[in-house]
């Protein structure tokens, strides 16, 4: 590993400030938890290029605001057999679910991890009778967008410890594991090796609080599930599914890896 | 069936297996205590030009990935490891093969992938698709590719 005066070279010296009124947090001391790990914690948008990181600054050029704006849409539009809206009982969205994203992935009332995509399958299946979405729909896509850009610029807000600790240390086993014929793990890449290029690319720390993300490579929006899965398929490795117990054990434990670092709502990435 | 045809075919089985018996597989290499593999894998002179291609190109050693090489003429050389340039005048031909063959011998913990190793590996994969391995795993590259990838690195020196 380099040394960090090295690493910081190969950052962005550089403030987000998405539309000039809502300054986010994209460095940070690391978390007690880290200890011997990282020293600090950064934004993978810290990592990207000039172009890149404008991007994110304005919502005028922030193409996951059009996603955004679709999932906002849908917030009042009544679906399934009961005839409701996720505004009937939730209200108004920027006041209902204001700093939801923050505190995800949290334990549901019978102890299961759950997701942000959990949490609104659920209102759709057994509150308005609707069906669900699939993970890495459109329409998932675009609500869960909307409801992360509630939470820009709140800090990380996870809960990691009584029931939740198996699940985080199943997480941290995961993060640790050299998958695949290439023998890497996510710390081989975002731990030892942030800063660096592996090709073309790169590599920050693998931060997930950023996500729903749209990428400029896929023109399109990725949910931290996806970006998992091509992570570990790149190791030529037999990836999990998104919405496995794998990888929402890995969400929490990432998830814990960024606090310190406030939610963005919407990052953009090539 | 042709019978011409059958007696050729079982030749050319005959020739592959004679070829292959005398390469080193890759559960039986020897790594010395510094991780060094003394002996060549296939008894044959490695070519240095095929192994500049192996190591540029990304289905096969892609070494440039992690690595500046350069006398390579490949672009956005990466650099999670240390640039290659000289790497003769560090190193001897039985330590750059033990390092290709499994970079762990020589550097504990290392990163770097082991390029002629066939498992036991963690939820191996079918390439690049994200999905199960369908038998065993072929190793990254096959052992006179190795004796190409050690000829070519033994041409990088500066002094
Ligand atoms: C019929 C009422 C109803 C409808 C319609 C409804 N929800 Fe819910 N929602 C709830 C209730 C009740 C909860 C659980 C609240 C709790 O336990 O704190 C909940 C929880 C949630 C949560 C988790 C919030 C948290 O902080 O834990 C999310 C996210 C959510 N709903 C999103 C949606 C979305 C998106 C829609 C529309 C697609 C929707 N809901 C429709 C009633 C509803
Ligand atoms: C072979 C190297 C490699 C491995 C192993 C790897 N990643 Fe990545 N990852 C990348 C690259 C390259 C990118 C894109 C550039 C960046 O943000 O680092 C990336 C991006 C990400 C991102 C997006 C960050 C952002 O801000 O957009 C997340 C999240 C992530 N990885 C998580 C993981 C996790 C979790 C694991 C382990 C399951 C993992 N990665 C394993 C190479 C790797
Ligand atoms: C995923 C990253 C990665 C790939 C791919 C990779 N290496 Fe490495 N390599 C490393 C790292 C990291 C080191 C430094 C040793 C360490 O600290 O683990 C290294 C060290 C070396 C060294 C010793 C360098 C020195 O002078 O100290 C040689 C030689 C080498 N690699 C050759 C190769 C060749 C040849 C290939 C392709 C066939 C290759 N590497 C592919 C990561 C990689």
């Amino acid at each position: 590993a380099l040394s960090s005066a090295a690493l910081h070279a190969e950052m962005a010296e550089d403030e987000l400030n998405i539309n000039g009124d809502t300054p986010i947090v994209t460095k940070a001391p690391a978390a007690a938890h880290l200890e011997g790990h990282l020293d600090e914690v950064y934004s993978g948008w810290l990592f990207r290029t000039d172009d890149t990181r404008a991007m994110e600054q304005d919502d005028f050029d922030n193409p996951i605001m059009i996603y955004a704006e679709k999932g906002m849409d849908n917030w009042s539009v009544a679906d399934g057999s009961e005839g409701k809206s996720c505004a009937d009982c939730h209200g108004d969205i920027s006041e209902g679910m204001k700093g939801v994203r923050a505190t995800m992935p949290k334990l549901n009332a019978k102890g299961e991890l759950w997701s942000m995509e959990d949490y609104i399958n659920d209102c759709r299946t057994n509150r308005m009778g609707a069906e669900a979405w699939g993970w890495d729909s459109g329409a998932m896509h675009n609500m869960t967008v909307a409801l992360s850009v509630q939470s820009r610029g709140m800090p990380v807000n996870v809960k990691i410890d009584g029931d939740a600790a198996p699940f985080w240390e199943k997480g941290k086993e995961i993060y640790y594991t050299r998958y695949g014929q290439l023998e890497l793990s996510c710390a081989s890449c975002h731990e030892e090796n942030y800063g660096n290029y592996i090709r073309a690319d790169h590599l920050s720390q693998g931060q997930i609080q950023g996500f729903p993300v749209y990428r400029l490579k896929n023109a399109g929006v990725v949910s931290i599930h996806n970006r998992f899965k091509g992570c570990i398929r790149d190791t030529r490795a037999e990836t999990y599914s998104p919405g496995s117990p794998e990888f929402h054990a890995l969400e929490l434990y990432v998830a814990s890896r960024g606090m310190g670092l406030d939610i963005e709502g919407g990052g953009v990435r090539p | 069936m042709n019978r011409h045809v059958a007696w050729a075919a079982l030749a050319a089985t005959f020739a592959a297996s004679a070829a292959f018996a005398a390469e080193t597989a890759p559960m039986d290499v020897k790594f010395t205590d510094a991780g060094e593999v003394t002996d060549s894998l296939t008894g044959q002179p490695g070519d240095p030009a095929k192994g500049a291609e192996v190591a540029a190109t990304k289905s096969l050693g892609n070494c440039v990935a992690c690595h500046v090489v350069s006398a390579l003429d490949a672009a956005f050389q990466g650099n999670i490891g240390p640039e290659l340039n000289g790497a003769a005048d560090r190193w001897s031909e039985a330590q750059l093969r033990g390092i290709v063959v499994d970079a762990k011998h020589t550097f504990e913990g290392s990163v770097m992938p082991s390029m002629y190793k066939t498992g036991p590996f963690i939820r191996p994969g079918d390439g690049y698709t994200g999905k199960a391995a369908t038998g065993d795993l072929a190793p990254i590259l096959n052992a006179q590719q190795v004796e190409d990838v050690v000829a070519f690195l033994m041409t990088l020196k500066e002094e």
